[in-house]
């Protein structure tokens, strides 16, 4: 399967999906000027990935700042990352925060309570 | 007519603007199209703006979500009005003024009337909604809502509300009978503990 590397930039995240070396992983900024074309690729590759995924799915979301329509974008992935467990797979979320960040805190526990799979806050120091 | 009277005119004007800036607080102000470009610009500014000052982490990150969301229900909404008026069509007003215990991040642009009442009852829901209740709500807008073709999911008030704790204050005035101007101020306390 074909592997996503996006650089990060100031509005948009760093993006690596990469399915041998078991990677996947989306981190820093995300306000892009256009946010449905931006994930679009993800979320194909997560649909491709979802047919025959790893014994083992451990997704990372690592931002520091995600604007609104962005939110909603993760939570699509997210909803992705709960039909592969659904479908009987092992899948964990893995939501880093800042430690002094509590609105990021905040988000992962309100992902979680929406999407029903296996999710752990990792907070990091800043 | 007298051209050097008429710049000296202007030059007094522009210190008088400028002196009115300064009472207000306001650190930056902008008047015209507001585009991604524009949106970064200005985010990127404020942003070394309060690192330079030592504002704290959380009061900047709050500055920064709001202006973000600010600028792009603009972007995202200016252009849905169609005037022939110069002054007012597909642009906008965007302030950030710096007060001892506050910022404030101000937008002002045109709107058809007929949009008046959609925006008061949807800044109203907002305004009146607990912490509890705007959470359900924007996880259920999230959930349900669908991105517009411009990306916005309708989730800006909702966040704006949340993020500052404070609620969203705003003001139509007449331009004519079928437009209006619509001006929108959030708050965000400069306290380290603000009640959110």
């Amino acid at each position: 399967m074909e592997t996503i590397k996006i650089q990060g930039t100031e509005d948009t995240p760093k993006v690596t999906l990469d399915k041998e070396k078991e990677i996947m992983e989306i981190s820093g900024r995300s306000l892009p000027e256009d946010v449905a074309s931006f994930y679009e690729p993800i979320l194909s590759w997560l649909e491709e990935y979802a047919q025959s995924p790893n014994k083992k799915t451990i997704f990372n979301f690592k931002l520091v700042y995600f604007n609104t329509a962005s939110s909603k974008l993760l939570l699509d992935i997210l909803m992705k990352l709960e039909e592969i467990h659904e479908a009987g797979h092992d899948v964990l979320i893995r939501w880093h925060y800042p430690e002094d960040d509590e609105d990021m805190e905040e988000a992962g526990e309100e992902y979680s309570d929406i999407v029903d799979v296996p999710f752990e806050q990792v907070s990091y120091s800043s | 007519m007298d051209n050097k009277k008429d710049v000296k005119g202007f030059l007094e004007f522009v210190y008088e603007f400028y002196k009115s800036m300064k009472a207000h607080e306001i650190t930056l102000v902008y008047e015209g199209e507001i585009t991604h470009q524009i949106t970064k610009a200005f985010t990127s500014l404020t942003e070394s703006n309060m690192a330079k000052e030592d504002e704290p982490g959380n009061v900047q990150r709050k500055v920064f979500h709001v202006m973000v969301e600010c600028l792009q229900n603009i972007s995202k909404h200016a252009d849905d009005f169609t005037s022939n008026d110069f002054l007012f069509s597909g642009r906008g007003i965007f302030l950030v003024s710096k007060g001892e215990n506050e910022y404030s991040v101000t937008t002002g642009n045109a709107v058809d009337n007929n949009r008046i009442e959609e925006l008061t009852t949807m800044l109203e829901t907002i305004n009146k909604m607990d912490k509890e209740e705007l959470k359900d709500l924007y996880k259920r807008q999230m959930k349900e809502g669908r991105l517009s073709e411009k990306g916005g999911a309708g989730l800006g008030f909702i966040d704006i509300k949340r993020k500052t704790g404070k609620e969203l204050e705003y003001h139509f005035l007449p331009i004519s009978d079928d437009t209006s101007f619509f001006l929108l101020t959030s708050t965000i306390s400069r306290e380290e503990e603000d009640e959110k």
